[in-house]
């Protein structure tokens, strides 16, 4: 191995960020500052979610890293490569095998079970920024729960786009106190935010770690006559015939000839190989990709 | 109605070496409901610092100011406000005009201070108007470019918009030809008609005469003069 | 008759400077008191220690709230003090752009304060905008636009609208009408006296002209040194002035 301290940081720098961690899922949705360690990656390059990962990760863990729903992307195989080298720890691709998950942008198809961890990347976690700069005076709105503003950024949305144009980042209420940001998930996924695992938000630039705990209640804010609806694009998986999971469009002639396919890149895989194939699918075959 | 007890006034000019000025000194007078009683008295003699002083408008120095049940002189200013809104109508000698206000809107705003709907405000607004010989067209204006005259039967519209007990006229007929005066005249008729207390400065004796059922000299009371 | 505002023996001090000192009196419902003094009298600092922005060294700010009777705002809570600036309270300032989110569209700015109460219907919402922007002669296809694009008069009746939404019953107004054109003043001005009275709404509106408190206050303080040198009826005040320097104040005032 090398000469890391297991999953890189120190012990007391674990102990802080655990402190943190238990102060977030006691106080769901409520932003903990802690104080972030330079990682060896940059800031906006998830140094929040793998400080998280660090600090929870245990030798008889299984680690899986995705980004935007595929573990093979240049990010998830880098993550996931740097817990290989400073923990040791196993690795997978099946989210079903795995007792940690470290996602960007995505939550995982599979419903999650109460023995597993999903650790988020968060770029921007105050979800009042873009209307009121000041951290000050965001920090007292959170605290009075005074989120007048929240509703004036859908009202503002639905006057400009006839509709809560929001897709991504899409603000929720969690357990009918804090208003929250679930980092840049699509709105498709905000019903998965109830769940029976434990959810982990980790901010590296901003210095902020919150928490949801298994059940509890994650309510997407709307207007009476604008109700939240988690959309996806009309379409069913090419590759595995999925109707419910969310899909990536992928352009792949000079036609503009165009593919959907899950998102989810073990999902599609697992589905494919209990035999559902897609319109433009391959039956799957042992050792393909 | 009105009881004005042994009142006195000075004003003291303070940025030209605290000059003090008394005005009047021992000022009494009633008058009863149904009553029109007009202050004389040569120019100077403080006939409008009287009536100011019983509108609230200028302090009294001693003595009291009874309208009904208020003593104008030491009542709290939302009790004289409460006064001026229904008991006590003022006309004073020119037209305060705010810029933009129409004509009918002017007359109207003692009704609508009154709590009458906006409709029947401008429908009473309209007659009055229409009574002293506004024109039409004049009505959605302000009454800023108007001749000396037409602000003058405005301001006297506005005056008598409201149906007060008691009111104060400052030279109601100045300015007025002779068919717009004897309406005016008819109209303060009727308001001593339905039991108001009018006091009245009238430099047109004639207009005087017509109305005022006696007159009273303020001269008597400045200082320094035998009564 | 419940005073709506009993201010009892306000006083700030900036270290040895005095703000304002010793300033008590009584605001009942439906009355608009107005505020005069030169620059230095003390009247915005007086205005901000009674709307909650400055913390006063003395004195009560006693609010009738509906459910409670008076209570003293100084020593509320802060989330019980911002419900009051959300609801029966409003605070016009000088420079709108304090008083309204730049980058927000007009009918967002004016549904702020409807949906910090709770409200959650866009359709209802939106008519409410729809409507105050009427009221406040801004027209209804402006909703959408942010109000960087407005001139200072738009902006400044949009503030009002802003705060007027929620049926206030008591409104701070610090120079309303400073830094805009005369016309637009006027203007302005006429629109506030027909929102005092078909709101029947309690104003303490501070300014250094004497034009906007004839226009628009019933009762008048004026202010010197951060002393109420005198205080009365607006028209008394300003026609029978007692004191020296309300004397100098009203003559200096050039009649056009």
């Amino acid at each position: 191995m090398s000469d890391y301290n297991f999953a890189y940081l120190d012990e007391q720098t674990k102990r802080m960020i655990r402190r943190a961690i238990l102060k977030g899922l006691a106080i769901p949705g409520y932003q903990v500052p802690f104080a972030s360690r330079e990682m060896p990656m940059p800031y906006g390059w998830g140094t929040g979610g793998v400080q998280v990962s660090a600090a929870i990760l245990t030798p008889e863990d299984t680690l899986k890293v995705i980004d935007q729903g595929a573990d093979d992307t240049t990010n998830a195989v880098s993550i996931r490569r740097f817990f290989q080298k400073t923990a040791g720890v196993a690795v997978t691709e099946a989210t079903a095998q795995a007792s940690v998950i470290q996602t960007r942008h995505r939550i995982p198809e599979a419903d999650l079970r109460a023995d597993q961890i999903l650790v988020y990347q968060v770029p921007i976690p105050e979800p009042l920024r873009f209307l009121e700069p000041s951290e000050v005076e965001t920090r007292k709105m959170h605290a009075l729960e005074d989120y007048g503003l929240m509703h004036v950024k859908l009202y503002e949305d639905i006057s400009q786009h006839g509709d809560i144009a929001t897709a991504y980042a899409y603000p929720v209420k969690v357990e009918g106190r804090y208003v929250m940001d679930p980092s840049p998930i699509p709105k498709f996924d905000n019903p998965k935010l109830e769940m029976a695992g434990i959810q982990l938000f980790g901010a590296g630039r901003e210095q902020r770690i919150y928490a949801i705990p298994p059940y509890t209640r994650v309510v997407s804010l709307d207007f009476d006559d604008y109700p939240f609806q988690p959309t996806k694009a009309d379409h069913a998986c090419d590759l595995c015939g999925a109707q419910n999971s969310y899909l990536d469009e992928l352009i792949v002639d000079d036609d503009g000839g165009r593919v959907f396919m899950c998102s989810d890149t073990d999902y599609c895989s697992t589905r494919r190989k209990q035999g559902h194939v897609g319109a433009q699918g391959v039956p799957y075959a042992e050792g393909a990709t | 109605m009105i009881h004005v007890e042994n009142v006195s006034k000075f004003f003291t000019l303070h940025n030209q070496g605290a000059a003090e000025i008394p005005v009047m000194a021992g000022a009494s007078l009633c008058v009863a409901r149904g009553e029109c009683v007009a202050l004389t008295g040569a120019s100077g003699a403080g006939k409008s610092t009287l009536m100011r002083m019983i509108y609230g408008n200028y302090l009294t120095a001693s003595g009291r100011i009874m309208v009904g049940e208020v003593d104008v002189a030491r009542a709290a200013p939302r009790e004289i406000i409460a006064l001026r809104r229904r008991t006590l109508g003022y006309v004073s000698q020119f037209l305060r005009v705010v810029p933009r206000v129409s004509t009918r809107d002017v007359v109207a705003e003692p009704l609508l201070a009154t709590g009458a709907t906006r409709a029947e405000a401008l429908a009473q607004a309209e007659t009055l108007l229409a009574r002293l010989n506004i024109p039409e067209r004049l009505w959605p204006l302000s009454p800023t470019t108007f001749s000396g005259g037409e602000q003058q039967r405005v301001n006297i519209a506005r005056g008598f918009a409201y149906p007060y007990p008691a009111l104060l006229l400052d030279e109601p007929t100045a300015s007025l030809d002779p068919d717009n005066r004897a309406t005016v005249l008819a109209m303060i008729g009727e308001a001593k008609d339905r039991g108001a207390a009018i006091i009245g400065i009238f430099h047109d004796r004639m207009a005087r005469d017509e109305v005022c059922d006696r007159t009273l000299d303020v001269g008597q009371f400045t200082p320094g003069r035998a009564a | 008759m419940t005073p709506l505002l009993e201010v009892e023996n306000i006083s700030k001090s900036y270290g040895a400077r005095v703000g304002c000192t010793g300033v008590s009196f009584d605001l009942y419902p439906g009355e608009v008191m107005g505020i005069v003094g030169e620059s230095g009298s003390g009247k915005s600092t007086l205005l901000n220690c009674l709307a909650g922005h400055l913390c006063p060294d003395l004195g009560a700010v006693r609010f009738d709230t509906r459910a409670d009777g008076l209570h003293d705002t100084l020593t509320m809570s802060e989330p019980e003090r911002r419900m009051l600036g959300r609801t029966d309270w409003a605070f016009v300032h000088q420079n709108p752009r304090d008083g309204l989110r730049m980058n927000v569209s007009a009918g967002g700015n004016v549904g702020e304060r409807l949906m910090a109460v709770n409200a959650r219907h866009y359709g209802d919402i939106r008519a409410a905008a729809v409507d105050w922007l009427g009221r406040v002669e801004i027209a209804q296809d402006r909703i959408d636009d942010r109000p960087a694009a407005f001139s200072g008069g738009m902006q400044q009746r949009l503030q009002i609208a802003r705060n007027l939404v929620t049926g206030p019953r008591l409104v701070f107004m610090d120079e309303p009408t400073g830094g805009l054109d005369v016309s637009v003043q006027a203007r302005l001005l006429d629109l506030l006296r027909g929102l005092v009275r078909d709101m029947n709404l309690s104003a303490i509106i501070v300014t250094h002209d004497l034009a906007v408190v004839r226009l628009l206050a019933d009762r008048l303080m004026v202010m010197k040194d951060g002393h109420v040198i005198e205080t009365g009826l607006t028209d008394q005040v300003l026609d029978d002035p007692q004191h020296a320097y309300t004397q100098l104040l009203v003559s200096s005032v050039l009649q056009v």
